[in-house]
C-alpha cells in the first residue's frame, strides 16, 4: 500500500516536472515573436491611442505634452487636405475590381491550355516583385506631359491635347491607379489562377454536353466557384489600397494640390515634415479604423457573400 | 474542354503580344539606360539606342556622388540579416503555437492574432519615438527589428507545421529528443519548402521596402538601395538616362533573385494568398 502511494507521488513530481518543462519549452518557442510584437506593435498602439489626444510635437519634450481631448478628430473634419486624402482613398478603390476583372481574365487564359503556361505567369508577375520606387521613377518620365513616350504617341496618333498626367489635378490620381493596377496583376492573376484550378473539370463537360456556350459556362460555372476567391482579393485589396504609401510619396508627394494625397501619405507628412505628432496620431486611427471596419465587414461578408 | 491547336496558337500570340505592351514599361527603361541624353525623348522611339552610351551611365551611377555598390552593400546587409531573423523568429513561434502544449497557448496566439490587421503606418509615429528612445534610430539594426517580428510569416509557417503529423514528434520524443532538437533535426527539414518560400517572400519584400528606411534612417552611407534611388533622381531629376540606370540597377538584380526562385514565388502566393 505505501509503496503504491509512494510510486504515485513520484509519477506525479515527474509529471509535473514535465509539465513544466513543456510551459517552459514554449514560452522559448514563442518568447522573441511574443516580445518583439509587444515591443513593436501592441506597444505603438497603445501609444498612439494616447498622442490621438494631445497636442504635442516629437522635438518637444515630454512634458510638452499637453492632452486636449478630441481637438484633433474636430479639426480633421475641418481639414481640407484631409478630407480630400481620406476621398482619394475610397477613390483609389475603383482601382481594385478593375484589376480583378483583367486579371480573372488573363488567368482564364493562361490556364485554358496556352503553350508556355509558366512563362506568361512570370511576365505578368514581373511588375508585382518590382522595387515601388524604381516603377514609380520611370513613370515618373513616361508621364512627362511633354515630352514623355506615352504623350508623343497620343500626340502622333492625332489626339492634341493629351492630359498632363500626374502634373494635373484631375489626372493624378487615374494615373496613380494606372500604374497600381499595372503593379496588382500579377498577384490577383496567380491567386485566381490557382482558384480557377479548384474548379472539377467534369462541370464544364456536363455543361457542354447541355449545350451551354462559352459566355453560359462563364456566368454559371467560372464566376460563382470563383467567388470566395473574388472576395479574398477584395478584401486584400481594399486593405492594400490603404497601405499605398510608396507609390504615391515617390511618384507625386500627394500633389498636385494634393490631388493624389491619400490618408498614409498625409499622415507621414504631419508626423515627419509638419512634426504634428498628436495631430498626426488622430490621423492615424483614423486609418487604424477604416482597417478594422473592413476587417469586421470581411467577417461578416465571408459567410453571406461567397457561395458553397 | 478539348481546345483546338489553331485557337491554342491564337491564343498563346494574343498573350505573348499583351505581355510585350504589359513589360514596354520595363523595355523602355532598360534601352534608356543606354542612350546619350539627347536621344531619350527622341520619336520615334530608338529601341535600339544608335548611339551607345551604357557604360558612362551604369558608372555614374555606381561610383559617382550616390555610390550605388554602398547601397547594394547596405541592402544586402539589411535583407539578409532581417530575413534570416524573420524566418527564425516565425517558424520558432509557429513551432511552439502547434507542437508545444503549454499554458497560456491559445492566449499568446490570440495576442499575435490580433495585431494582425493593424496597419504599420497607423503605428510609426509611436515606433520612431521608440527607435530614438532606444538608440536605435538611424542604425541598419533598428530597421532589422522592424522586419524581423512577422505575424504574417508566422502565420504561414504555422500551418504547414499543423500538417506535420504528431506521431514523428512522439516518436522523436520516445527517443528522448528534446524540443529543440525536435524543431531543429525533425520538423524543419520536414517544412523546408515552406521555409524557402516564406524566405523569398520576405527578401523581396524587405529589398524592396521604401517606408522604413525613409523614417528610420537619416545618414547619407546607412542609406538603402530604394532611398538612395529616390535621392540620385532628385539630384538628377533631369538626366533621364541616368535617373534609368539607376532604376535598371534598382529593379533588375531583384527580378533576377524572383526568376531563380519563381517556382516557390508563385506557388507560395498561390498557397497563402499572402501579400505584404
Amino acid at each position: 500500500m505505501e509503496s503504491v502511494i509512494a510510486i504515485n507521488q513520484q509519477d506525479q513530481v515527474q509529471r509535473r516536472k514535465r509539465r513544466l518543462r513543456e510551459n517552459i519549452a514554449g514560452w522559448i518557442f514563442v518568447g522573441p515573436m511574443f516580445i518583439g510584437t509587444a515591443l513593436f506593435t501592441l506597444l505603438p498602439i497603445l501609444a498612439s491611442v494616447l498622442i490621438s489626444f494631445t497636442d504635442w510635437s516629437l522635438i518637444q519634450g515630454i512634458d510638452g505634452i499637453r492632452f486636449v481631448g478630441l481637438d484633433n478628430f474636430v479639426d480633421l473634419t475641418k481639414d481640407q487636405t484631409f478630407i480630400t486624402s481620406f476621398q482619394n482613398n475610397f477613390i483609389l478603390m475603383l482601382a481594385i475590381p478593375i484589376t480583378m476583372a483583367i486579371s480573372l481574365l488573363l488567368g482564364i487564359a493562361i490556364n485554358s491550355g496556352v503553350f508556355f503556361k509558366d512563362f506568361f505567369k512570370i511576365i505578368y508577375f514581373m511588375p508585382y516583385i518590382s522595387s515601388v520606387v524604381g516603377v514609380a521613377i520611370v513613370f515618373q518620365v513616361l508621364f512627362h506631359p511633354s515630352l514623355g513616350p506615352i504623350n508623343q504617341f497620343l500626340i502622333n496618333i492625332g489626339i492634341d491635347n493629351p492630359p498632363k498626367w500626374l502634373a494635373d489635378i484631375h489626372y493624378s490620381l487615374p494615373s496613380v491607379m494606372l500604374i497600381l493596377i499595372w503593379t496588382q496583376i500579377g498577384f490577383n492573376m496567380i491567386i485566381y489562377i490557382a482558384g480557377l484550378q479548384n474548379i472539377p473539370k467534369d462541370l464544364y463537360e456536363a455543361a457542354s454536353i447541355d449545350g451551354a456556350n462559352a459566355w453560359q459556362k462563364f456566368r454559371n460555372i467560372t464566376l460563382p466557384l470563383v467567388s470566395s476567391t473574388s472576395f479574398f482579393l477584395l478584401v486584400t485589396g481594399v486593405v492594400y489600397s490603404f497601405k499605398v504609401f510608396d507609390l504615391i510619396a515617390v511618384l507625386t508627394a500627394g500633389g498636385p494640390a494634393h490631388s493624389s494625397s491619400v490618408m498614409v501619405y498625409y499622415l507621414y507628412d504631419v508626423a515627419f515634415t509638419n512634426l504634428k505628432t498628436g495631430y498626426a496620431s488622430a490621423i492615424a486611427m483614423v486609418l487604424f479604423l477604416c482597417v478594422l471596419v473592413i476587417t469586421v465587414l470581411q467577417w461578416i461578408g465571408q459567410r453571406k457573400w461567397v457561395n458553397y | 474542354m478539348k481546345k483546338w491547336p489553331i485557337s491554342k496558337i491564337a491564343l498563346t500570340v494574343i498573350l505573348f503580344a499583351c505581355g510585350i505592351i504589359f513589360l514596354l514599361p520595363f523595355i523602355w527603361m532598360i534601352s534608356t539606360s543606354l542612350k546619350v541624353e539627347q536621344d531619350v525623348f527622341k520619336f520615334p522611339i530608338e529601341w535600339i539606342p544608335s548611339q551607345f552610351n551604357g557604360e558612362a551611365n551604369y558608372k555614374k551611377v555606381w561610383l559617382g556622388d550616390y555610390p550605388f555598390y554602398l547601397y547594394y552593400w547596405n541592402t544586402i546587409k539589411v535583407t539578409i540579416l532581417t530575413t534570416f531573423t524573420s524566418v527564425l523568429v516565425s517558424s520558432m513561434a509557429a513551432y511552439g503555437f502547434t507542437k508545444v502544449n503549454f499554458r497560456g497557448n491559445n492566449f499568446l496566439f490570440l495576442i499575435v492574432l490580433a495585431t494582425f490587421m493593424v496597419p504599420q503606418q497607423s503605428i510609426i509615429v509611436p515606433q520612431f519615438l521608440l527607435m530614438r528612445e532606444i538608440k536605435l534610430f538611424d542604425t541598419h539594426l533598428g530597421l532589422v527589428l522592424l522586419g524581423s517580428f512577422s505575424v504574417l510569416g508566422t502565420f504561414m509557417l504555422r500551418q504547414f507545421f499543423m500538417s506535420i503529423n504528431n506521431e514523428f514528434i512522439e516518436a522523436a520524443r520516445i527517443d528522448g529528443a528534446g524540443h529543440a532538437r525536435i524543431f531543429l533535426n525533425v520538423t524543419m527539414p520536414m517544412i523546408r519548402p515552406a521555409i524557402a518560400t516564406y524566405g523569398i517572400l520576405r527578401f523581396i519584400w524587405t529589398w524592396n521596402d521604401y517606408q522604413n528606411p525613409l523614417i528610420f534612417l537619416r545618414t547619407d552611407k546607412y542609406y538603402t538601395l530604394q532611398l538612395a534611388m529616390n535621392k540620385f533622381s532628385d539630384t538628377y531629376g533631369q538626366f533621364y538616362s541616368l535617373t534609368m540606370a539607376a532604376a535598371v540597377s534598382a529593379i533588375i538584380p531583384l527580378l533576377i533573385v524572383f526568376l531563380i526562385g519563381q517556382k516557390q514565388v508563385i506557388e507560395g502566393i498561390a498557397l497563402g494568398g499572402v501579400k505584404g
